[in-house]
């Protein structure tokens, strides 16, 4: 974003860079910037919550009756949105034939539904699979958990898209079974510590690493601490 | 997951440097046309999705608010915005400001890029440049950049 704003500064246009990141905000010194200190991946701070955007808003723009280059630090930080534990009630198993995985997939499906009707499909699925293509997407990772290579598993796609459109149907999922918009990570920290879904990416990405592939094609797959 | 070690891996990479620090004065903001430029891989439905190390940019059509995630980082939270898209692109509350007044208008045109990059002498040299000659032909004044 600083760099967007160096450039787009030259070319006459006046910026205000919002940035969650202190080194790098002043690092690359953008001519106004506004660090908050807010969850990566929520830049405006809280979802569904106008007053607190508009106050963000109010001070990223109060920037600009500055007469020279200044950053400066919004002064509510967001730092107890990982403590959220969330807590959704699963299905419980209904076809013991099924991998755990597909029977929770295919138990979750009303959840996803309520969810994408209450919110839309802004991030669910869909970047490389639909979710009804979700269910071969497993079948492919279970395999590749026991030991298939990952090109002979029929992942359809590249495998950390694959996984993106997977923990996406999750979220909207747990927006589906939630009463309130989770915090940040709450659903992430959920998909990979309490659903099957989330341990089958973990043990085909761990497959994937132990067999020698190359790093990007497996690390992606889930966050970078995982 | 913390977000703690999130930013923590970000704080490691390497700021962009500038040799200057352009700066525009803007006009009142109550007679500015205001734009959102974010990071977050952004697209239309009926637009193409963002590639691996996509350099360039989506143009967002400020009448058309079907935004889809085309980020490929997997260390952020997408959730907020599946949730509300204000959360990364506040065109509800640009709208809001509008209508009191407190700017003056909302551009009819927003920008995406994708915040996923390592090497940004591409953006920097070409697609940036492309962005601010559209938004300034487009009439925009000030920019919001908002980071994913």
């Amino acid at each position: 974003m600083s760099t967007l704003a160096h450039v787009f500064e030259a070319a006459g246009l006046a910026t205000i860079a919002l940035g969650s990141v202190r080194k790098q905000m002043e690092g690359a010194a953008p001519p106004r910037g506004l660090l908050c200190d807010f969850p990566m991946g929520r830049p405006m701070g809280k979802p569904d919550d106008a007053e607190f955007q508009h106050r963000v808003l109010a001070h990223a723009f109060s920037l600009l009756g500055s007469a020279e280059p200044v950053i400066e630090e919004f002064t509510e930080a967001i730092t107890e949105e990982n403590h959220e534990v969330l807590s959704c009630p699963m299905p419980a198993r209904s076809n013991d034939d099924l991998h755990p995985a597909i029977d929770e997939l295919r138990g979750l499906r009303q959840a996803y539904n309520r969810g994408i009707a209450k919110y839309g499909n802004r991030a669910g699925t869909g970047r490389t699979i639909g979710v009804d293509e979700l269910e071969a997407a497993f079948e492919a990772l279970v395999r590749v958990s026991e030991g298939t290579p990952w090109k002979q598993a029929g992942i359809p796609g590249i495998p950390s898209r694959v996984a993106q459109d997977i923990r996406g149907y999750y979220d909207m999922a747990a927006l589906g079974l939630s009463d309130h918009i989770p915090s940040a990570w709450a659903g992430t920290n959920w998909f990979f510590d309490q659903t099957e879904g989330g341990e089958l990416i973990l043990a085909a990405r761990a497959a994937m690493r132990d067999a020698g592939e190359k790093r990007p094609i497996w690390f992606y797959m889930t966050p970078g601490d995982r | 997951m913390s977000d703690r070690d999130i930013k923590a891996m970000a704080e490691h990479m390497e700021a962009p440097q500038f040799e200057g620090r352009a700066f525009t004065t803007p006009p009142e903001l109550t007679k500015a046309s205001v734009a959102i430029v974010t990071s977050a891989s952004l697209h239309h439905e009926d637009q193409q999705d963002f590639d691996p190390a996509d350099e360039g940019y989506r143009v967002l059509d400020n009448r058309k608010r079907d935004f889809q995630s085309g980020h490929w980082s997997p260390n952020f939270d997408s959730s907020g915005f599946a949730a509300d898209m204000n959360t990364v692109i506040p065109l509800d509350r640009l709208d809001e400001l509008a209508g009191q007044g407190k700017i003056g208008k909302v551009s009819d045109t927003h920008l995406s890029y994708a915040g996923n990059q390592f090497d940004l002498s591409a953006i920097r040299m070409d697609s940036g440049p492309a962005g601010a000659r559209l938004l300034k032909e487009a009439g925009v004044d000030v920019v919001l950049l908002t980071p994913v």
